[in-house]
C-alpha cells in the first residue's frame, strides 16, 4: 500500500513521540548521565501515567457498573462527575489513619507500601509500544511473575498484622485463592514460551506483529493460543481478587477481608494496588496473547503503538468491570474445585497441545487436530462434572 | 566486589541475624524473607537472572508463605513465655562452627581449582532452557517425578484425614 510520505513521517514521529521527546529533554546534558537520566524519566512517567489510568478507571468503573445495575452512578462532582476520584483522593488524605490499639504497627504500615511496590516494579518489563520498554531483560517474564509473587506476601503482612478475624480470614483466603491460580497464570503463559522459544517480553511481541493476508499473528487467534488466553483470563481475574472471585474481600461476609483495618491513605494505597495489579496483569496478557502493542489490521499501523497497547488493556478493563456487574460471587469450595479440577487439568492439556502445533509444522492439519483435541476436551470435561452435579429440586435442610 | 557486595552482604546478614533473635515467629518468617531477597540480589549483582528470578518467585513466593501458613495453622503464632533460645544452645555451636569451617574450606580449595582469570561465561535464560531439556533433561524428569509423588502423598495424607473424621 503506498502511503504518502508525509503521512509516514507524522505517522512514526506520533509512534515514537515519547522516546523523542525523552531524548530531547537530555540532549542538554553531558553524554555520561543520559541513560541514568532516561531511565529515571521513564520511571516517572510510568509512575504518573498508571495512577492517571486509575483515576480514570474508578470513574468509569462505578459509571458502568451503575449502568448494568440500572442506576446514574456518580454525577455530582465536575461535569458528569469526572473529578469523583480528585474528591476521594482528597478525602482518603485528610481522614484520620487510624492502627488498631494491638496491631503490630510496623508490619501493619509496611504492608501497603510493599504491596505497591512491588505492582509498580511488573511494568518495568512490559513493552508498552514501539520501542517504550523500560528495561528490555532477557528473563522479563519471569521478573513479571516473581514480582506478582510477592504482592502475596504483603497481603499476609497486612491481615496478620491487623490482630482483626475479618482480616487475617480474608488474607488467608486471599493467599489461598492466589496460590492456587498462580499456577494456572504461570503454565497458561507457559505455552507462549513454547512457541516463541523466549522469555523476553519484546520478542513474544515481535513475533505476533506479523501479518499474512493483512491479518495479524497474534497468538489468540489459535487453538491453543485461545484456550490459554481464556485460562490466563480465568487466573488473572482471580490473582487480582476480582469479581466474581472477591472472596477474600466478600464485603457481605468479611467487612473488607485483609484491609478492613486499614483506613485513610493506607486504604487508599491498597486500592491504588488492587488496580495497578489490574493493569499491569492487563497488560501482560496483551502482550502474551493479543499482540502487545501491535495493530489489529496490517491497514491500521499507521496509528501509533502505544495507543493499540492501552487500548487494548482498557478494553481488558472494561471485561473486568463488566463482569464485575455480571456474575455472582462464588463459594470457596467452588473456588478451589474450579482451580484444581477444571483450569489447571484444561491449562495442561493446552501444553500438549502446544507441544503438538510447535512439532506437526505448518499446513491445516495442526489446526484441525488441535482444535479437535481441545474442543472434545472441553465438552468431555463439563459433561462429566456436570454429571457428577446430581441436579434436582433444592431441598433446606432446617427451612422446610 | 564493590560497595553494591557489601549492602547485599549486610541486608541479608541482618534479616539471617533478625530471623534467629525476634521471639515472635511470623516475624521471624519475614525476617528470614528479607535474607531470601538478599540471596536473589546476590545473584542478580552476579548477571544471573535466571536464578535470581527464580530464587525471589520459589522463596519470598512460595517458601515463605508456606512458612507463615504452617505457623499460623499449627498454632505457634502466641508468644512463647521462656525466651526463643534453647538451654542447649552450646551443643549447636561446635556444629555450626564445624559447617561453617567446611563450607569455607570449599569455597577456599575451589578458588584453586578454578583460577579466576578465565573469562565469566555469558549464560542466558535460552542457554539454561536448552541444557534443562537437553544435556540434563534425565534428572530433571527424576525430579518431577519425585515431586508429583510428593504431591500424590500429601493428597493421600489429606484424604485418609477427612475418612477417619467421619
Amino acid at each position: 500500500m503506498a502511503t504518502s510520505p508525509v503521512v509516514e513521517n507524522l505517522s512514526t514521529n506520533l509512534d515514537q513521540i515519547f522516546i523523542i521527546t525523552r531524548d530531547w529533554l537530555t540532549h542538554f546534558l553531558p553524554a555520561a548521565w543520559r541513560p541514568a537520566v532516561d531511565v529515571v524519566l521513564s520511571v516517572v512517567v510510568i509512575v504518573c501515567v498508571f495512577p492517571g489510568l486509575f483515576a480514570l478507571t474508578t470513574v468509569f468503573e462505578r459509571k458502568g457498573l451503575g449502568r448494568i445495575q440500572n442506576r446514574l452512578g456518580p454525577n455530582r462532582t465536575g461535569p458528569f462527575g469526572f473529578f469523583q476520584p480528585i474528591a476521594d483522593g482528597i478525602k482518603s488524605l485528610t481522614k484520620e489513619d487510624i492502627v488498631p490499639a494491638s496491631a503490630d504497627g510496623v508490619l501493619h504500615f509496611l504492608a501497603p507500601v510493599i504491596l505497591v511496590v512491588a505492582v509498580f516494579m511488573g511494568f518495568a518489563v512490559l513493552p508498552m509500544g514501539r520501542n517504550m520498554v523500560l528495561v528490555d531483560m532477557d528473563a522479563g517474564l519471569l521478573f513479571f511473575f516473581a514480582m506478582g509473587a510477592s504482592t502475596e506476601l504483603s497481603v499476609f503482612m497486612a491481615g496478620w498484622s491487623s490482630r482483626n478475624k475479618y482480616s487475617l480470614l480474608g488474607a488467608m483466603r486471599a493467599i489461598a485463592q492466589m496460590i492456587s491460580y498462580e499456577v494456572v497464570l504461570l503454565l497458561s503463559s507457559v505455552s507462549v514460551v513454547m512457541i516463541t522459544g523466549s522469555l523476553r517480553l519484546t520478542k513474544i511481541v515481535d513475533a505476533q506483529n506479523q501479518y499474512s493476508y493483512g491479518l495479524p499473528h497474534w497468538y489468540i487467534f489459535t487453538p491453543w493460543g485461545l484456550a490459554a488466553f481464556i485460562m490466563y483470563a480465568i487466573a488473572a481475574t482471580a490473582e487480582t481478587n476480582r469479581s466474581p472471585f472477591d472472596l477474600p474481600e466478600g464485603e457481605s461476609e468479611l467487612v473488607a477481608g485483609y484491609h478492613t483495618e486499614y483506613s485513610g491513605f493506607k486504604f487508599a494505597l491498597f486500592f491504588l494496588g488492587e488496580y495497578l495489579a489490574m493493569f499491569s496483569i492487563s497488560g501482560l496478557g496483551t502482550t502474551l496473547f493479543l499482540g502487545g502493542w501491535s495493530a489489529p489490521l496490517e491497514v491500521f499501523n499507521v496509528v501509533p503503538s502505544w495507543i493499540w497497547f492501552f487500548g487494548k488493556v482498557m478494553m481488558s478493563i472494561f471485561v473486568f468491570i463488566w463482569m464485575r456487574g455480571t456474575l455472582p460471587r462464588l463459594r470457596q469450595d467452588q473456588l478451589m474445585n474450579f482451580a484444581w479440577k477444571f483450569v489447571l487439568p484444561f491449562t495442561l492439556l493446552d501444553l500438549l497441545v502446544t507441544a503438538m502445533w510447535r512439532f506437526m509444522g505448518e499446513g491445516w492439519l495442526r489446526w484441525v487436530v488441535s482444535t479437535a483435541i481441545l474442543a472434545g476436551a472441553y465438552v468431555l470435561m463439563g459433561r462429566v462434572s456436570m454429571y457428577r452435579q446430581h441436579f434436582a429440586p433444592r431441598k433446606y435442610r432446617y427451612a422446610d | 566486589m564493590g560497595i553494591m557486595f557489601y549492602l547485599i552482604a549486610a541486608i541479608t546478614l541482618a534479616g539471617a541475624l533478625a530471623a534467629m533473635t525476634l521471639k515472635h515467629l511470623v516475624h521471624a518468617a519475614l525476617a528470614v524473607t528479607v535474607a531470601f531477597a538478599g540471596l536473589a540480589l546476590f545473584f542478580l549483582n552476579l548477571d544471573a537472572q535466571f536464578a535470581g528470578f527464580a530464587q525471589i518467585l520459589v522463596y519470598i513466593g512460595a517458601v515463605a508463605i508456606l512458612v507463615v501458613f504452617a505457623i499460623l495453622l499449627t498454632r505457634g503464632s502466641e508468644l512463647p513465655k521462656d525466651g526463643v533460645f534453647s538451654r542447649t544452645w552450646f551443643v549447636g555451636l561446635p556444629v555450626a562452627a564445624g559447617i561453617f569451617a567446611v563450607l569455607g574450606w570449599a569455597v577456599i580449595a575451589s578458588s584453586k581449582a578454578l583460577p579466576s582469570d578465565a573469562p565469566t561465561p555469558a549464560v542466558n535464560v535460552h542457554d539454561i532452557g536448552v541444557a534443562l531439556v537437553g544435556r540434563y533433561v534425565l534428572p530433571l524428569e527424576i525430579l518431577a517425578l519425585l515431586l508429583t509423588a510428593a504431591t500424590i502423598g500429601a493428597v493421600m495424607v489429606a484424604l485418609h484425614e477427612k475418612e477417619r473424621a467421619k
